[in-house]
């Protein structure tokens, strides 16, 4: 990056003060100046673009490599997309991926159905090993979805 | 391949997928011997992390075999028996040239405040993790490090994050000799980073967690003095007290976003997500620590902001350390604290599961049944 003064070391004092010895960042960082050179460094070759990627607008392209697992499909998709049309900076990026993240999940549940597959939920929650190990705590959430369920219940009936 | 599948919050199972293959020429797959379910596995499990999708593998705790590698890579070969660090990091951005792994420039397109870490949702790079029979490792030549003959298969995959971070974590708290340290988090890292506190010269750990099988374990493998903060009124005011009412000399963050012990930030943090997650353990680090202190995290914070006493930050001279550990730059110090039996990661373990049967794992970590501290997933 070329500096906006480009005659700053004229500047009077200029780096009369500087100490070497005076690097905070030291030893999780081995200060090398590097950085000055921002991003014009030697590069490993691209990845070939094969799937689509969503890429982040604080950035000029894509990495030299990046994960190709479960590209963006569907209305999750879709709203994903739209959340990196913005900068990490705001909450629209993240509220809708995070939103994107919900939906996806009812999306998997109709994908398991739509292919014949149909998700056991006690399995994929683990639950066996809460009942086995967690007795106690188990029975009181179902007694108090019980309750709750029949003081729901007993309300709509009212209702009506 | 049989590999984990995530399918929603509190929900996972196994899947057959398709064999990783060689995407990029310093590409290398990986045959896993042994995977492990960190705590911060833990975030993504319970839905805390932004844009992890549905049908993602998560894992970044790994050994294995090499089973393929891409034409450009030239330190290992077909057979080698690798640990792979969590990071994806590239050897050649000036980040990685200057020791900082762990915020690579070239592993991740989706985000810039974080490198590439394998299965660790999108937000972290999109890269399928090792808890798979089988992984595609990228920058082949930079990370995977050959594990010595003589080291326990056990030893090196813990050797992966949990040692290099809780190493880490004590590292960046700057612990001079005779120095007293905090450690806020009795999981696997903070008890590492208890246990590494010693070796900068500490003269007093204390760890502080909620559940006392954990402190009992912490206070047995880190030799530390353990506290439960439910027994207290006020955790910040007995740790002043217990420090001389001057506050530590360090303070380590090692919780994260699904801390304990504050209703305010687990309310808005956890329950309404008006924060990214409850920042309690930071809030008290930063308020237990001594003036002009350091406050080193760990502890893994999500996107975009967290409630944390800034102003106390400022009128104390508090120095915040923080970052993503880099276990390639520690590796040979670690190898050889592990193989002089200075540290001795494996005794962390305590539960071995087939990864079929990942749901009881994530379960039985998550819940924290049966005394678990650390679970190794077995392909």
């Amino acid at each position: 990056m070329k500096p906006t003064n480009e005659d700053y070391k004229n500047i009077p004092g200029w780096g009369i003060d500087a100490d070497p010895e005076n690097e905070p960042t030291y030893p999780i960082k081995n200060y090398t100046g590097d950085d000055h050179n921002r991003i014009h460094y030697e590069r490993s070759p691209q990845q070939p673009l094969t799937v689509e990627i969503l890429l982040s607008t604080e950035r000029p392209g894509p990495t030299a490599v990046f994960g190709t697992s479960v590209p963006p499909t569907g209305l999750s998709g879709t709203i994903r997309r739209y959340a990196f049309r913005n900068s990490e900076d705001r909450y629209r990026h993240w509220i809708p991926l995070i939103l994107a993240d919900r939906i996806n999940v009812f999306e998997g549940l109709i994908d398991d159905i739509r292919t014949g597959h149909l998700p056991n939920l006690f399995k994929e929650r683990g639950l066996g090993m809460e009942w086995k190990h967690n007795r106690i705590a188990v029975l009181t959430k179902v007694a108090f979805a019980a309750l709750a369920g029949a003081a729901l219940m007993i309300s709509v009936k009212r209702k009506k | 391949m049989l590999a984990m599948s995530y399918r929603g919050p509190y929900r996972v199972r196994t899947v057959d997928k398709p064999m990783p293959e060689v995407l990029h020429p310093e590409d290398a797959i990986v045959r896993v011997t042994r995977s492990c379910i960190c705590g911060s596995d833990l975030h993504l499990y319970h839905g805390m992390v932004p844009d992890t999708r549905v049908g993602s593998t998560f894992g970044h705790e790994f050994t294995g075999i090499v089973e393929e590698v891409g034409p450009l890579v030239q330190k290992l070969k077909v057979g080698d028996q690798v640990l792979v660090p969590f990071n994806v990091a590239c050897g050649k951005c000036n980040f990685c040239k200057q020791g900082l792994y762990g915020n690579c420039h070239e592993s991740n397109p989706m985000a810039t405040a974080v490198g590439g870490i394998f299965g660790y949702s999108h937000t972290a790079g999109g890269y399928d993790g090792g808890q798979a029979e089988y992984v595609r490792v990228p920058y082949a030549d930079v990370g995977p490090t050959i594990i010595p003959p003589e080291m326990d298969p056990d030893d090196a995959v813990l050797l992966t994050d949990v040692v290099p971070t809780g190493y880490q974590a004590a590292e960046m708290g700057g612990i001079k000799e005779g120095d007293t340290v905090i450690v806020f988090g009795a999981g696997p890292i903070g008890i590492m980073a208890a246990r590494c506190a010693w070796f900068f010269g500490a003269a007093r750990v204390i760890i502080i967690d909620h559940i006392d099988y954990r402190l009992a374990f912490a206070k047995n493998y880190a030799k530390c003095e353990a506290y439960n903060f439910k027994e207290m009124a006020d955790p910040v005011v007995f740790l002043k007290k217990t420090t001389d009412w001057y506050g530590a000399d360090v303070c380590i963050d090692c919780v994260g976003c699904e801390a304990e012990g504050n209703t305010l930030q687990t309310f808005s943090g956890r329950v309404m997500l008006m924060q990214a997650g409850s920042a309690t353990a930071l809030q008290w680090a930063i308020n237990s620590v001594k003036k002009g202190g350091i406050v080193s995290v760990v502890g893994v914070y999500g996107p975009p902001y967290n409630f944390v006493p800034i102003g106390n930050v400022l009128n104390k001279g508090i120095t915040i350390r923080a970052n993503q550990s880099a276990p390639k730059r520690l590796m040979l110090k670690l190898i050889d604290h592990v193989l002089s039996g200075r540290l001795d990661p494996k005794g962390l373990i305590t539960h071995r599961v087939p990864l079929k049967e990942v749901p009881d794992a994530y379960r039985l970590f998550s819940s924290k049944l049966d005394n678990c501290i650390k679970t190794v997933l077995i392909p």
